[in-house]
């Protein structure tokens, strides 16, 4: 009993979210645009789970619609106790407290017309029955706690720089004591020399107040820094979910072995005998994906089964999960994704 | 945004001259002359004295020079005499108008009640209306009530008030006799039942005005909000937890406004120079009848001032614009 794993913060199962695709003069619905289609993963209390993959993979989808910014599709994310994708509007408004996201560019995602005070204050005022005092206390607090000068309080956001923005987007982020936050990108947009400050602040303040991140991002090497465990995804499916240091070592599924062979190596030594995986073609459109597995069309490994059926997310290796029919370690017999336990949906470590 | 101001201020004196210069050389330029409306019955010697009376037979820069002084000098003396009972202007000759042979100022200022009583509650309701539509539509865009919306700006927006004008008469006046077609000018609200005839003889140029004004704001005001809807701040504002009123009118809504005020204050000064056609099409005695008038009959001065005070309200209302705009908007500054 002693040994039981804790229980996960965040549980997601089976997400989709499908951007529907209207054409015509009588704009029927034809199709719809894949962006995420079927991601589970979980995340437990005080873990950084990061998400990596090209543009355009979906990883951003993944993030908005967990905290419900979108429509899910269907699926289930489960934060704290609650089904997030099935509240209603009044119960969702009353759970963001729990969640919330540090988004993507820092300038265009505060209001420009609100000065910093207001911008941090605003979730309490909508949230607290708090008087002004201790509000503007709170919001002093949050721009110590992210360091940001108290002086600035009543300044607009174009009056600060990018690393400050971004700065300010975390402490309005942090306004409500969440639990869990969302950070979408959050350095894609700041200067190399910024990226570490930021991304070192996201790290202290989790340590201070015990956050759970999920950290979408493209820079591998940032999410090396980050994350406990990396989600690799593909054309809007998780190709693998590993522990970090095993994920970097040595990727298991053929497109993060790519992907991973891309980051630089700064030892000059070894990154001559770099092998880099150059992967030929583009990504298929999310619109008309593959039949077989999403990676079929690019994969250096590809056989015949990869073009006829998707490949499950499964346990391959203790904590290690692989969408790959090349580490399908169940009997031959075995087929279908519905057919694979539950826990291994999961992707915890168990 | 003081020194802003001033400096603006100042540039705007030499624009408003060379705007002053070109109004008057085209007017003067333009053919007919005064003197064509003098009677041929009229003897050669009286019509050298009615001419040299008017002072046309003065060169044209002389003419220019003299109007400019009685514009900026003289008028303003009588003006501040009339408000002040003093006796600043000590009966120097004023702006007279050819035909009526009163001051052109006296003459405007008879008319401009009318003007703005009409085009400016039709400007008003005009507002009103649009924001709402706009905001909503743009709030559900494609939606039947945006595509409605969007169908009736159009037509609002392209169809001349001129037509609109005469189709109103004929259905509301001809068919179903709800109102007049002509504008009692003389008409004084004095009790409830002269308010209520007053706002019937309003009714149609009103209502033909604002759909014209509406029609235009509210594609500004739908284009603006889904320009701001898709922000990102918007989502920052839901991801808060913000009720979605919250972040549509607190959010979106003051953001979006930025420019439909701009959009406003421009057309401003339109509500000084009247809506000609429309005035025309109700017999509405207004600024606009009353340059259209002018002009019929070479009353030069008229023309003349009526254009040059329209010349000077729109480079004052692009002026207050532009500090609105600095004001609303806290990442521009003037300084």
């Amino acid at each position: 009993m002693l040994d039981a794993p804790p229980r996960p913060l965040v549980e997601v199962t089976d997400l989709k979210m499908h951007f529907p695709i209207h054409t015509g003069v009588f704009r029927r619905h034809t199709g719809d645009v894949k962006a995420v289609d079927g991601v589970s993963f979980s995340i437990l209390p005080g873990e950084t789970l990061g998400l990596v993959g090209e543009s355009g993979c979906g990883k951003s989808t993944v993030g908005r619609a967990m905290l419900r910014l979108y429509e899910p599709t269907a699926g289930r994310v489960v934060i704290d106790g609650d089904d997030v994708a099935s509240l209603s509007p009044e119960a969702l408004r009353k759970k963001r407290p729990t969640m919330q996201m540090v988004f993507q560019d820092p300038q265009a995602s505060l209001n420009p017309r609100m000065t910093l005070a207001r911008i941090i204050g605003e979730p309490l005022d909508e949230h607290t029955a708090w008087p002004k005092a201790k509000k503007l206390e709170r919001v002093y607090e949050l721009m110590d706690a992210v360091g940001l000068n108290r002086r600035f309080a009543n300044r607009y956001p174009h009056e600060f720089s990018g690393g400050q923005r971004q700065r300010i987007g975390i402490a309005r982020a942090l306004a409500l004591n969440p639990r869990f936050i969302v950070c979408d990108e959050p350095i894609a947009a700041l200067d190399v020399s910024i990226q570490a400050q930021v991304v070192n602040l996201l790290e202290d303040l989790q340590e201070k107040l015990g956050l759970t991140y999920l950290f979408i991002s493209h820079d591998l090497s940032m999410v090396r820094h980050i994350a406990d465990r990396v989600a690799v995804m593909y054309l809007g499916r998780i190709a693998e979910l590993s522990p970090r240091d095993a994920l970097y070592a040595r990727p298991l599924h053929p497109y993060a072995e790519a992907l991973l062979s891309a980051v630089n190596e700064p030892d000059p030594v070894r990154a001559a005998t770099r092998r880099r995986i150059i992967l030929k073609g583009d990504v298929p459109s999310p619109a008309n994906p593959p039949v077989g597995c999403n990676f079929c069309t690019r994969c250096p490994r590809v056989f015949g089964r990869c073009r006829v059926e998707k490949p499950p997310l499964q346990e391959v290796e203790p904590g290690r999960f692989v969408a790959c029919h090349l580490f399908d370690n169940t009997a031959a017999g075995r087929t279908g994704a519905s057919e694979v336990p539950e826990h291994n949906q999961q992707g915890v470590t168990q | 945004m003081l020194t802003y101001t001033l400096r603006r201020l100042l540039v705007a004196i030499p624009t408003l001259l060379l705007i002053s210069l070109v109004i008057f050389l085209l007017v003067d330029l333009a053919p007919g002359s005064p003197a064509s409306e003098i009677p041929l019955t009229v003897p050669a010697e009286v019509k050298a004295k009615m001419i040299e009376a008017m002072g046309i037979n003065e060169p044209v820069h002389i003419r220019y020079l003299l109007w400019l002084k009685q514009f900026f000098w003289t008028e303003p003396l009588y003006a501040i005499d009339a408000a002040f009972g003093t006796d600043f202007a000590d009966n120097a000759p004023r702006i007279i108008s050819y035909s009526s042979k009163v001051p052109v100022i006296d003459y405007i200022a008879e008319r401009l009640p009318q003007t703005l009583i009409v085009i400016g509650s039709a400007y008003v309701i005009a507002i009103l209306i649009a924001l709402p539509i706009g905001i909503y539509s743009a709030y559900r865009q494609y939606s039947w009530f945006d595509q409605i919306g969007t169908f009736v700006s159009m037509v609002g927006y392209s169809v001349p008030t001129f037509f609109t004008g005469l189709l109103a008469i004929i259905v509301f006046t001809s068919w179903l006799g709800w109102f007049p077609s002509i504008y009692n000018t003389s008409l004084r609200v004095v009790d409830w039942a002269s308010f209520k005839q007053q706002v019937t003889q309003m009714f149609l140029p009103v209502a033909v005005l604002a759909l014209f004004n509406a029609a235009e704001l509210s594609r500004y005001t739908r284009s603006s909000m889904l320009e701001n809807l898709s922000q990102d701040y918007a989502r920052t504002a839901r991801a808060k937890g913000m009720s979605e009123r919250t972040v549509v009118l607190k959010h979106v809504l003051r953001n979006s406004l930025i420019p439909v005020i701009t959009v406003i204050t421009l057309g401003m000064p339109a509500i000084f120079a009247g809506a000609i056609v429309t005035e025309q099409v109700f017999k509405i005695n207004g600024i606009g009848a009353a340059l259209i008038g002018a002009i019929h009959v070479n009353d030069l001065p008229v023309v003349q001032t009526i254009a040059f005070i329209t010349a000077i309200l729109i480079v004052l209302f692009n002026l207050v614009a532009d500090i609105l705009y600095g004001i609303l908007d806290p990442r521009i500054r003037y300084d």
